[in-house]
């Protein structure tokens, strides 16, 4: 019963930082939620017992992508 | 108009096929045939202690290999698109003022909380990434995301210190020795073994033990190098653009 209030709780988490990063206005703030949605998602797996995807989720979905998303939007900010 | 009434469409029909895969869910309680027999056989076959691993990389193995090889594609292309010689053209087509303004912007150094921590914490990192997919065919974690870890370890780096310089030649050697290497195990199973990627060309070892399930350990030094060291690669070239010709 704990495990599935858990897991809904970080579903919505997903929904809502999913939702934040297409409504957000700022670029930088869309990413960051982004990539926050991410990291839901990553602790979702931990409590589904997917450990191996979840670390993948965590270190590549909420690290390295968002920031070369960063990076991206740094390069391409006069054009936006 | 005509657009939204196309995107109206297209959710519908989204929505009709989630909503089929929501009503037809149903919770399984028993495992595949497939899934069996890799439950079942996997320990002793492979030795891997991590099931998830055995299938990974020996069952599956071919899979991994089209994996690392998309993500070689991707760091290829990142390399090509933000290749250094482009810089030039860019630099005529931008005004003298808005460069130099954003030459320095980038050369601003981090915080020194940061850059300590930098210091501190980047070697743990390195090793915790070294560790996972060292034990890749023990606890969960393998090549993948040790090489996702290290490359993050690489992040922090260049986030402390964006003047630090990490050698191309080493990068490139490094991750297309240990690309060939996983491809010639691979070929080397084919021989020696029941096929491409099979682990068993050594001796599996003790159950559990560091040194077992045959080539699994040595598959994911591979991977785990030449994922780490791509990602860092391409993480380095969306710097260099930033901080102008070097």
């Amino acid at each position: 019963m704990m495990i599935t209030l858990l897991t809904l709780l970080l579903c919505g988490g997903i929904l809502i930082s999913g939702l934040l990063a297409v409504q957000l206005d700022s670029m930088v703030s869309a990413v960051i939620s982004a990539g926050l949605a991410s990291l839901f998602a990553a602790v979702v797996y931990v409590v589904l017992a997917a450990p191996d995807v979840a670390m993948t989720e965590a270190s590549i979905g909420s690290g390295l992508s968002t920031m070369i998303f960063l990076y991206a939007i740094r390069k391409t900010r006069d054009e936006d | 108009m005509i657009k939204r009434i196309v995107i109206f469409l297209v959710l519908v029909m989204l929505a009709a096929i989630f909503l089929n895969l929501a009503a037809n869910y149903s919770e399984k309680t028993s495992l595949s045939p497939l899934a069996h027999y890799y439950a079942e056989q996997g320990p002793a076959e492979l030795g891997a202690a991590n099931l998830v691993t055995a299938v990974v990389v020996t069952y599956r193995g071919l899979d991994t290999l089209g994996e690392v090889t998309v993500l070689f594609i991707s760091a290829a292309g990142v390399g090509l698109l933000l290749r250094r010689t482009r810089r030039k053209a860019d630099d005529e087509d931008l005004e003298k003022g808005d460069r130099a303004e954003e030459t320095a912007g980038v050369h601003k150094p981090a915080s020194e909380i940061v850059e300590t921590a930098t210091q501190l914490l980047l070697p743990m990192v390195i090793l915790f990434g070294i560790y996972v997919f060292l034990n890749g065919h023990l606890s969960p974690g393998g090549g993948f995301q040790g090489g996702a870890i290290i490359a993050s370890g690489t992040m922090f780096l260049l986030l402390a210190l964006p003047e630090s310089h990490i050698s191309r030649l080493m990068v490139a050697m490094t991750e297309s020795l240990s690309g060939f290497s996983y491809v010639v195990i691979g070929v080397l199973g084919v021989i020696l073994a029941g096929g491409f990627l099979d682990n068993r060309i050594m001796g599996l070892g003790t159950y559990g033990s560091l040194f077992s399930a045959g080539a699994i350990p040595l598959i994911y030094v591979f991977v785990g190098l030449k994922v780490g060291f791509e990602l860092s690669a391409v993480l380095d070239r969306f710097r260099k653009e930033d901080t102008g010709p070097l």
